[in-house]
């Protein structure tokens, strides 16, 4: 196998013409670094301009500004066969009229490799997919999982420096989903590839990668691991974005070393600060529907919703005047309130994140 | 009880219980029933009726008229002619289909539209109009021919005419089958093949063109078809290359030999219904399209230029002819004397107004009258064959198709036969006219209401149903509002078709009834090309008006309807 390669991106731009001549930025001056061998996800919600910036990666989009480098060589103006680059397209993309071998085989046949090395290469790469069998088969023929594994291994066969995802599982039904992800990390893990990932499924984003990106609008919002992202929003939109997250305003009342003192309707909150506060400053704060405790006294607040879900059970509360959503983990044997009724809650100790 | 006996007893069971439930409903009997008399009587009587003169003679049954026919050397010409020239127009056909289809498709090029409206002209002109207008250009007295190379003795007549002519007439059919297909290919499996290093050209020859194959057999194959059965173009500028199609006319109504007529309309008959048959069945079953499922997103056209310019050029210049060809019909109506005098002249309509205005008047009335019988039955036909069960379902399917299939001399013959004796006497009235312009059209409009039937949920028609509305009910408040738009365009193209209806026809007109398109083909015949042009010009203008007008009418009738909707 080659050496897995890094992907930089430099203030890359692409604006689209409309037909009605207006100007659409589709990605706006964005920089990304990712290391060699290391899967990142580009994740946000549909228009955000992830998939045009994995195009521009895969070169079958022209940035209009702007460097996309593949290893050391920035490869922004060459088209997508001259770029050390394979993609597995969401809906397979598999030549309909050639069977599972011959798909597989094509890449390798257009760079004229010897016969016997193209054979040897496939079954290499059908056996590490366990699809030994499977290799007379045409698409026609096969399900949905199949195909993506066969667009798989047409990709991997290439030993490209850089593997392209774009939206690979969204036409699978959802268990099928949760184990093709499952493998492709696995396989991901042991070939060692840089690999691209587009999605606009956060689980997705959260289960596989080592760096996830959130874009919105054209814009990078956050980058970092999926921890980072979900502990540590950045902003009100990637905290709404990833997981579930209530926003609730507050006060600075003291720092104390790395910590802060926040002020929450009168009770007092500690938790890290990754920003510099000063004491009295309005801020806002994340909390996560599981960080809400039932049970503590800190705040009386009336149920407005109570939904058992088997493994928590779901509240909203009307908290000041807006909804706050919390999960209570492991319901069995725990009091169960029901819409009308109070009940006392409080913030777990360090849940809180402000922004 | 073995297994293959059970599922026998329940097939008969089904169909039992279907014949029980559609009793039920007397709108649906009724519609079924009358169904099944119509197709009978107008599509497999007559041909019954032709396969049975031509096996008689003499009152005994014998192939005497097949060896007789056969035994000519004229007829083994008259077969290879049919085929070898069904063979060179539809290979050049499909090719200028597809360059065509291609260059709408992938191309990032200017007037697509004007593209696309070239290719729909001849589906709505009279089908001698690019036969006349060659006439006109590359005749003895051709605008090309005499006027600027200044030759004497130029003759189109012949396969070299017929082939321009037919090319011309129906590269259209193929393209717009293609530029189908390939619209449909999902453009990520070539950007697959591009990232896997293939270029522009390699993409091209391994994955788009085998991904076309069974398409471009698929137009092959509807080219020929028609190519074989044209019968206006070979009469009027196939000169001493004669056809099948023509023979059969000439053979049955010319020469009085209805043996040998109905013996060639056989011949005709099963190689149509043979290639029509490998195109529905095998190669129309292998497309690769619905393998690759619907395009994800818009292709990225092409525009470098070294690629877009020369397919560009030919396409403009093409389509440049094409229009000339057809601009030119109506200039040589106003010229005194095409070749000789070119100056503006009303001598043309002077004659044929004066020679009457019944072709005129008839066809018009005629067409009108069939257009919406043939729309409304054609809807019910499609209805019966998506929503409903009933047996013989699939038999009425596959006679309504095949029509598509038989030639329109084959038709035309076959009604003659039938109806001209009694117990249905019918030749030389109105009434067969009528019957063969709805016969010819309504396998389009099945088509089409197939087509949009599909795309309805049949829960919608259900809801209705379970609403308290009558199965005749629900068809006429809610099916037929919601395939409007097929059922409309039927209704025009029913138009189109009858008014420039020439092989099934040209058997059936009398001194009773005349028709403009006979009245062009024997003025042609005479050497009249300036009167022929005239009729062709009146009868454009008088398709142009009717339809502009339906198109009028249905506009006010969406928005008087929306307006109740709403």
């Amino acid at each position: 196998m080659k050496s897995p390669k890094k992907v930089y991106l430099e203030n890359l731009n692409k604006t689209f013409i409309t037909t009605g001549n207006d100007k659409v930025v589709a990605v706006n001056n964005i920089n990304l670094k990712i290391k060699p061998g290391e899967f990142a996800t580009m994740l946000g919600p549909s228009g955000c301009g992830k998939t045009t910036t994995l195009r521009m990666i895969a070169g079958f989009e022209m940035p209009t500004q702007g460097k996309v480098y593949i290893g050391e060589e920035n490869v922004a103006t060459k088209t997508p066969d001259k770029r050390d680059t394979a993609m597995v397209f969401q809906n397979y993309a598999l030549f309909p009229h050639m069977n599972v071998f011959n798909n597989i085989a094509y890449g390798l046949k257009i760079q004229k490799r010897p016969k016997s090395e193209i054979k040897e290469r496939v079954q290499r790469i059908l056996k590490m997919m366990k699809m030994e069998d499977f290799s007379e088969r045409v698409p026609g023929q096969m399900s949905g999982g199949q195909q993506q594994r066969v667009s798989l291994a047409r990709a991997l066969v290439m030993e490209p420096g850089v593997l392209l995802f774009d939206e690979p599982l969204s036409n699978l039904d959802a268990k099928l989903r949760i184990h093709m992800r499952d493998e492709i990390r696995k396989i991901q893990q042991n070939v060692g590839i840089t690999s691209i990932y587009v999605t606009h499924d956060q689980e997705e984003a959260m289960a596989m990668s080592d760096k996830v990106i959130i874009m919105n609008a054209g814009v990078i919002e956050q980058e970092g691991t999926p921890q980072e992202i979900y502990q540590r929003p950045v902003n009100e939109f990637v905290a709404n974005f990833i997981g579930r997250a209530n926003i609730i305003d507050g006060e600075i009342e003291g720092i104390s070393g790395k910590d802060a003192i926040v002020n929450i309707h009168g009770i007092s909150y500690r938790t890290k600060a990754y920003k510099n506060f000063q004491t009295g400053q309005k801020i806002r704060a994340v909390i996560r529907p599981e960080g809400v405790i039932v049970g503590k006294q800190d705040f009386i607040v009336k149920v407005e919703k109570s939904v058992f879900m088997g493994q928590n059970q779901e509240y909203g509360v009307d908290f000041f005047g807006a909804n706050l959503e919390i999960s209570e983990n492991n319901p069995t044997g725990k009091t169960i309130y029901r819409a009308g009724e109070q009940m006392g809650i409080g913030f777990e100790e360090r849940a809180l994140h402000i922004l | 009880m073995t297994s293959k006996a059970a599922y026998r007893k329940l097939k008969i069971k089904t169909e039992l219980d279907n014949i029980k439930k559609n009793m039920r409903d007397p709108f649906l009997t009724i519609a079924i029933i009358g169904v099944f008399i119509i197709v009978f009587l107008f599509v497999l009587y007559p041909l019954i009726k032709i396969l049975k003169e031509s096996l008689y003679h003499q009152n005994q049954l014998s192939l005497y008229h097949y060896k007789e026919i056969l035994r000519l050397s004229s007829t083994k010409e008259i077969l290879w002619n049919t085929i070898y020239l069904g063979l060179i127009v539809s290979v050049i056909s499909t090719i200028i289909g597809f360059l065509f289809a291609y260059a709408s498709a992938y191309l990032k090029i200017r007037s697509k539209k004007m593209f696309n409206a070239i290719a729909i002209l001849p589906m709505i002109s009279p089908p001698f109009v690019i036969a006349l207008s060659t006439i006109l250009l590359f005749g003895r007295n051709g605008f090309i021919t005499r006027g600027i190379l200044g030759m004497r003795e130029a003759n189109v007549y012949g396969l070299h005419g017929l082939v321009l002519v037919q090319t011309l007439t129906f590269f259209p059919v193929a393209y717009l089958l293609l530029v189908g297909l390939l619209k449909s290919i999902d453009p990520s499996v070539e950007e697959a093949a591009r990232d896997l290093g293939a270029s522009r050209g390699e993409v091209f020859k391994s994955i788009t063109l085998p991904l076309m194959v069974p398409g471009l057999a698929n137009a092959f194959l509807l080219v020929f078809i028609q190519s074989i059965a044209d019968f206006s173009n070979p009469m009027v500028i196939g000169g001493n290359y004669t056809t099948l199609a023509v023979q059969i006319y000439l053979q049955g109504i010319g020469n009085y030999d209805m043996g040998g007529g109905t013996a060639l309309a056989i011949i005709l008959l099963m190689i149509s219904v043979t290639v029509f048959m490998i195109q529905k069945y095998y190669v129309g079953k292998k497309s690769y399209i619905t393998v690759t499922g619907k395009a994800s997103r818009a292709r990225e056209l092409i525009d470098t230029p070294k690629i877009t310019k020369p397919i560009y050029a030919i396409a403009l210049s093409l389509s440049i002819f094409v229009g000339l060809m057809y601009a030119l019909v109506p200039i040589g109506a106003f010229i005194r004397l095409w070749g000789i005098d070119y100056s503006f002249s009303l001598n043309h309509f002077r004659y044929v107004f004066n020679l009457g205005m019944k072709p005129i008047k008839d066809t018009t009335f005629l067409s009108l009258i069939a257009t919406p019988l043939s729309g409304v039955l054609a809807m019910i036909i499609a209805f019966l064959i998506v929503r409903k069960n009933f047996f013989g379902k699939s038999f009425m399917e596959v006679t309504t198709m095949l029509a598509l299939a038989i030639p329109g001399t084959v038709i035309g013959l076959g009604y003659v036969l039938s109806y001209n004796t009694k117990p249905l006497v019918l030749t030389g009235t109105a009434a067969i006219l009528i019957i063969a312009f709805i016969m010819r059209s309504m396998p389009i409009g099945i088509r089409s209401g197939i087509a949009a039937l599909q795309q309805i949920d049949p829960s919608i028609e259900e809801a209705a149903n379970v609403l308290g509305a009558s199965s005749t009910k629900v068809f006429t408040s809610i099916t037929i509002p919601m395939i409007r738009p097929a059922f409309f365009s039927g209704l025009v193209y029913t138009f189109i078709r009858s008014m420039t209806l020439v092989s099934t026809v040209i058997f059936l007109v009398s001194a009773r009834y005349n028709l403009l398109t006979a009245s062009v083909m024997s003025q042609i015949d005479a050497g009249k090309i300036g009167v022929a042009s005239a009729y062709s010009t009146i009868l454009i203008f008088i398709v142009a008006v009717v339809v502009w007008t339906m198109q009028f009418i249905i506009s006010r009738l969406g928005i008087d309807i929306s307006d109740i909707e709403g």
